[in-house]
């Protein structure tokens, strides 16, 4: 009994960081049809630029609880300035042409901005421990867990349930479904797309951020955090379908429960579990879980 | 293109006189160096904790070799590599095998390098074996651990070497430890990445420890974590519930230290005894997070368990390192200065031998095989695989955190000597394991 709610507990968690790093890669290409590879960067931003708030907080002699504002500071800072760079002076060119080449030029940036990134914080680690040690941990079953990582799991309900509730229970929400059901019959409508487009791509770059921010005190905050997000990430959305966040989230509890099977029950098979199941659901619904069906245009 | 301009012709032709002359002058002067390639991580995950140490060591050696300030032993060599001055390329060993294969044959065909000095990943050390050999390039590697490289690679090297032990030698140190520290423990399981060094470590400690402590259970649910995955929350609820008290480990970098904060916050150093095989890298970066009370090991007299050697060459360089980096140097830095001294040895050495005149390839790497030179902390012994390989002495101790004097201290350090840990020339590591280690001078 104690192993079975071990198990649940582990997936619960990573099941959330899971959604966490994927949600703002589904909302971007459900609404915009963009592969965004730099989703990795956004991520990897968000650590960097949250461990850096953290320490600098953590010099001063303000209370510890304040660090929290550090890790959702960063993630806003970065989202917006990231986001807004990003699909002002390189997507917003390219949405006219193919898939392809959108995708290739999200992979190009995100190589540039993996140099950049060096550039700014050079290669040391940077590390960001004391929002971990302010929460302290509590046992479970008599299994110690650090309550930080337990946060994880209302943290991506929190944002779940408010992108959802966005999406189906305000106007935005209607004008976004609008856009994602038909691009050209919404702008004919009067919606402004160019800017829904905008709006979209920087909520997108704030999940992805707050991913990388939230996760930086529980990390070695170094080059190349971002790549293995990014393919994680894509393994998620594919299985619950490109554009869904329902979608993410299912996928995200179904990779997340798995894995934590794998690891308490054999090992071995760990790195199989992920890519197992997402070869299961593209066998028997390519499009994944999630995703609509395409009505095809004529 | 047209050019019907007359001063602008007079121009070109000038710019292409010049750049003649460039060139010429950048073949006299090529002429008069050594190029030494120089691949490390310089970006990536691999880059902290030893792509940038490695450089940041190798370029300190390769600075004093060209000014002629290196200490004793190699104070009276001169300047340079038999007289002349090391050409240092440094470039980014990320992207994967295939890309680096292309890079070394770039670098050999079009750049006009000398030798290589480099290579972290044991993927790109396999990779580049035969490669070199084709080339007939003098290639150091000075960190890189699998034993694939001598033992099914490459059984017969002529111009590849290896400066530092391999898995095996690591894998008997820490059972060998084990044994005597610890020898009734009532079991042991581990968490190690899954690749090729992570396997190779983990398989070498196991069989061992098999050897060693028979009676001695290991779990048959041991941890393979993926490389770079950085989240271990699950791996450290599975560790907690064994009743497996030693945990052995080859983690390293972002991934060791990702699995120190996540273990520290449950408190898993407080409940199991961790074995970590390489976690040097990250003791000082990590300072008194580092946890206590852990058997650590260096891959070698490296880093931490360098501190305390009282040589001039050793004084010398970690003063140096630390006032230029602001750390002391880690296992890479002692292991990338190591390649870089074994081509100074070599190249000075074969000289001599030929009269004072600068030597061939062949005649360097005859003078390497089978040598012994004095490396930063130990001396290297090139005695394995047909004197490619090196044997030095092994070192594992316990860390602790002294908060008195604000740093690091190990202690019940044992030294192991080469032939006591290494495989005995001409025998592959896993048969000298699973015969009972035969041989084996301790």
């Amino acid at each position: 009994m104690q192993e079975l709610i071990v198990i649940l507990v582990d997936g619960l968690v990573f099941s959330s960081y899971l959604f966490m790093v994927a949600v703002g890669l589904t909302v971007i290409f459900g609404v915009m049809k963009i592969l965004n590879v730099t989703h990795g960067s956004f991520y990897a931003f968000g650590a960097y630029l949250s461990a850096t708030l953290i320490g600098i907080y953590y010099a001063t002699d303000l209370p510890e609880f304040g660090g929290f504002v550090a890790i959702f500071a960063a993630a806003l800072i970065i989202g917006i300035v990231l986001g807004v760079i990003l699909e002002r002076c390189l997507l917003r060119f390219l949405y006219s042409r193919d898939e392809h080449i959108i995708v290739l030029a999200t992979f190009a940036m995100f190589l540039v901005l993996e140099d950049v990134l060096i550039m700014i914080w050079g290669t040391d680690p940077y590390f960001a421990y004391q929002p971990v040690g302010v929460l302290g941990a509590v046992d479970i079953v008599d299994m110690t867990f650090d309550v930080y990582s337990l946060t994880l799991i209302g943290l991506s309900g929190f944002v779940g349930l408010g992108l959802w509730l966005g999406l189906t229970r305000t106007k935005w929400g209607k004008l976004l479904l609008a856009v994602i059901f038909d691009r050209e019959l919404s702008q004919a409508m009067g919606i402004n797309v160019t800017r829904v487009f905008l709006a979209t791509f920087v909520i997108g770059a704030i999940m992805g951020a707050l991913g990388g921010a939230y996760l930086a005190p529980t990390i070695s905050v170094s080059p190349g955090i971002g790549v293995e997000v990014i393919v994680l990430a894509f393994a998620v959305v594919v299985i619950g379908g490109m554009g869904s966040i329902p979608g993410a989230l299912i996928g995200s509890l179904l990779v997340g429960l798995s894995r934590a099977v794998a690891v308490h029950k054999l090992p071995e098979v760990e790195l199989f579990v992920i890519y197992a199941i997402m070869a299961l659901v593209l066998t028997f619904r390519p499009e994944g879980l999630f995703a609509p069906p395409q009505a095809r245009k004529i | 293109m047209k050019f019907t301009n007359k001063p602008a012709r007079a121009v070109l032709l000038a710019a292409g006189l010049a750049a003649a002359v460039g060139v010429t002058a950048g073949i006299a002067q090529a002429a008069e160096t050594v190029v030494m390639a120089l691949p490390n991580f310089l970006t990536g995950a691999g880059a902290p904790a030893f792509g940038v140490p490695s450089r940041n060591g190798a370029e300190i050696i390769i600075e004093a070799i060209n000014k002629g300030t290196l200490p004793a032993p190699y104070d009276k060599s001169g300047k340079g590599l038999a007289g002349r001055q090391i050409e240092a390329i440094f470039y980014d060993e990320s992207g994967g095998s295939t890309k680096q294969v292309t890079e070394f044959r770039n670098k050999v065909q079009k750049q006009g390098v000398d030798l290589f000095v480099g290579y972290i990943s044991s993927g790109t050390c396999a990779a580049i074996t035969p490669v070199a050999e084709e080339l007939k390039m003098l290639t150091i590697f000075p960190i890189c651990g699998t034993p694939r490289i001598f033992e099914e690679i490459d059984p017969n090297p002529k111009y590849v070497f290896r400066t530092m032990g391999n898995a095996t030698a690591d894998g008997v140190a820490e059972a060998k430890y084990v044994q005597a520290n610890l020898p009734n423990i009532s079991g042991y399981t581990g968490i190690n990445q899954n690749y090729a060094w992570g396997q190779d470590s983990w398989r070498d400690f196991d069989l061992a420890m098999k050897q060693l402590l028979p009676s001695v259970p290991v779990s048959d649910k041991t941890q393979w974590p993926k490389i770079f995955s950085g989240q271990y929350g699950t791996e450290i609820s599975a560790l907690l519930l064994s009743k497996e008290p030693l945990v052995h480990s080859s983690l390293w970098g972002g991934d060791l230290e990702a699995f120190i904060f996540q273990g520290s916050a449950r408190g898993l150093f407080r409940k199991k005894k961790l074995l970590f095989s390489v976690a040097d890298t990250s003791v000082y970066r990590l300072g008194k997070k580092f946890p206590s009370g852990v058997i650590l090991g260096a891959r070698g007299p490296y880093g931490i368990f360098a501190a305390k050697v009282d040589t001039p060459l050793n004084n010398w360089f970690r003063k140096l390192y630390s006032d230029r980096y602001s750390t002391p140097p880690v296992g890479g830095s002692y292991q990338a200065a190591q390649g870089v001294l074994a081509a100074k040895f070599a190249y000075d050495k074969a000289a001599a031998m030929n009269g004072g005149k600068f030597p061939s390839t062949d005649q360097v790497i005859a003078a390497l095989e089978g040598a012994t030179y004095q490396s930063i902390a130990a001396k290297v012994h090139m005695n394995r695989s047909k004197g490619h390989q090196a044997a030095t002495v092994h070192m594992i101790g316990v860390i602790n955190w002294d908060k008195e004097a604000g740093e690091h201290v190990l202690s019940n350090v044992t030294v192991f000597q080469p032939d006591c840990v290494m495989a005995p020339a001409g025998v592959k590591g896993t048969d000298w394991l699973k015969g009972g280690m035969k041989g084996a001078k301790c």
